[in-house]
């Protein structure tokens, strides 16, 4: 008989490598006014309704947060405490973060690239990236002392929270577009979340859910825990920094949904060379959306940050369907200044993306991750990348739980030998297996 | 009459009211006439031109006035318009 044994180094409990000391967390400032607001469940500047943001003391910050320090650290998020919105590392949660930056020699030439890094956050607890904003943001919640978390997502994030929910034993309410792919929900399902299907779009969801989070009192970590959530894909950066050997790449290919990670992602990098970590160096942002959901690709390819939102996606990327997504013209800035781009996607392009990257370095991406990849090959085409560049690619989620997208356009047929696919169902004899090995008919 | 629905970040400028009735033909009217009867609200909702500031979306009877004729878009008696912070990403 097995016997499952938890001590506090599980990975249920998460401990704190080292004692931060006073924490750099100074408040919570407007993107747009710059007016203060203490920590707290708010989101929303009162004065101006502009995006709240934490602001760091980042000369407390670097105090503590040093290279030989951080390798003293346990493994995951928490290893870069002093630049998460948190007081402390909390003392339960899923264990996020410390994922791979995985050499993709064998992928890179296909996409028209000379160096490739793939960041796989295929191998978070809950098979995306989301995790690390939810960290934080749970972190913030339980502080708070919310009766339960809630998201509204477009699926990866619906696991997130569950998962990061049932850790902490709170209730969780996930929202979803009800037509979301099944392996999406069942996968909030099973960690106990009570999933709401709403019938509409994403932003239907969100507009829904921007409505009642502030009546409910529960804690949407996308939503009224957001200045917290947002911080988490800081990590990103940091990671990929502390895997090259502190230093930035060239280029930083990400998927842009809401906008809010690749804005992120670049923060995290500017956050190291503030504090010294990392020298400055020119990284461009290259940014992939799905053309079948692209408000951000084609504002960027107009010359404009006014973005017009798309008001029914048509794309089997469903993890980026976001129609309307809040920081757009922040994701066109910042490919635009870094010398990037937005690219735009065809789902027949992300579905043959998805095959080779799998087939080439055994990494089965979600559907962002065909596009993010994809986008780097059309950026080399554009020439933003360039012979000679080395890119990370944020493979951003688990192909797990997008299992329809890889077929599309693909022909069907039974597999012969030496071609990869499903062969037929062949009786259990040597002679039907040397007739099929044959080119027979078993 | 059309209903304005008020979140609740924006409710210290309206006396605590969850909603209120305004007159108006069209989204743009009854923004100023939300405005007008709550002036607090102006400085949180409005650009120097009047118009809605870029942090808020507005949507009548739950479609995004974007999508439609945006503050041209015209009201009728019974619809209901919802300010909310544009924010989104999941």
């Amino acid at each position: 008989m097995a016997i499952e044994v938890r001590t506090s180094q599980s990975a249920r409990t998460t401990k704190p490598a080292s004692s931060p000391g006073r924490s750099p967390v100074v408040g919570l400032r407007c993107r747009a006014c710059r007016r203060p607001e203490p920590i707290g469940l708010s989101y929303v500047c009162l004065a101006c309704f502009g995006p709240l943001e934490v602001e760091y003391d980042y000369a407390i910050a670097g105090r503590t947060l040093t290279r030989a320090a951080i390798a003293a650290r346990a493994p995951g998020i928490w290893r870069y405490a002093e630049l998460l919105p948190i007081d402390a590392p909390p003392a339960r949660g899923l264990p996020v973060g410390s994922t791979p930056l995985i050499s993709a020699d064998r992928l890179a030439p296909t996409l028209g690239l000379d160096r490739l890094w793939i960041k796989d956050d295929t191998r978070n607890p809950s098979l995306s990236f989301k995790d690390r904003a939810v960290a934080v943001a749970a972190a913030r919640a339980v502080e708070f002392g919310v009766p339960a978390l809630a998201c509204a997502s477009t699926g990866n994030l619906a696991g997130a929270t569950a998962a990061a929910a049932a850790v902490l034993g709170l209730p969780a309410y996930v929202f979803i577009p009800a037509d979301l792919e099944p392996a999406k929900v069942e996968h909030a399902l099973a960690y106990g979340a009570t999933v709401v299907p709403i019938e509409g779009t994403y932003d239907d969801v969100n507009r829904l859910c921007l409505e009642i989070a502030d009546e409910t009192g529960w804690g949407f970590v996308n939503i009224n825990l957001r200045p917290f959530y947002a911080e988490g894909s800081k990590t990103l950066a940091f990671e990929i920094a502390e895997a090259l050997g502190w230093r930035s790449p060239d280029v930083v290919v990400a998927p842009v949904a809401s906008g809010a990670m690749f804005t992120r992602v670049a923060r995290g990098f500017e956050e190291l060379v503030e504090l010294g970590l990392i020298e400055r160096r020119p990284i461009r942002y290259v940014g992939g959306q799905a053309a079948g959901c692209a408000p951000v690709a084609t504002a960027w390819a107009a010359g404009t940050d006014v973005i017009e939102p798309v008001r029914v996606p048509d794309t089997i990327v469903r993890s980026l369907a976001i129609g309307n997504p809040a920081d757009g013209r922040y994701v066109v800035e910042l490919a635009d200044e870094s010398g990037g781009s937005v690219e735009a996607i065809e789902d027949v392009t992300t579905a043959a993306t998805i095959r080779d990257v799998a087939r080439l370095e055994g990494i089965y991406p979600e559907t962002a991750g065909g596009v993010t990849l994809a986008a780097a090959a059309a950026a080399a085409r554009r020439g933003v990348i360039r012979p000679g560049d080395e890119v990370v690619a944020l493979v951003t989620g688990n192909g797990l739980k997008t299992p329809d997208a890889r077929t599309l356009g693909l022909v069907d047929g039974v597999a012969r030998p030496g071609q990869p696919g499903l062969a037929p169902a062949i009786r259990p004899s040597l002679s039907a297996f040397e007739r099929w090995l044959g080119g027979g008919v078993a | 009459m059309s209903t304005v629905r008020i979140p609740p970040t924006l409710r210290t400028s309206t006396g605590g009211a969850k909603q209120v009735e305004v007159p108006g033909g069209t989204v743009r009217e009854v923004v100023t006439g939300l405005v007008a009867a709550y002036p607090a609200l102006g400085s949180q909702i409005l650009a120097a031109d009047g118009d809605l500031n870029r942090f808020v979306n507005a949507f009548l009877n739950d479609t995004d006035v974007r999508h439609l004729q945006a503050l041209d878009t015209p009201v009728g008696e019974g619809d209901t318009l919802v300010l909310l912070p544009a924010m989104a990403g999941g």
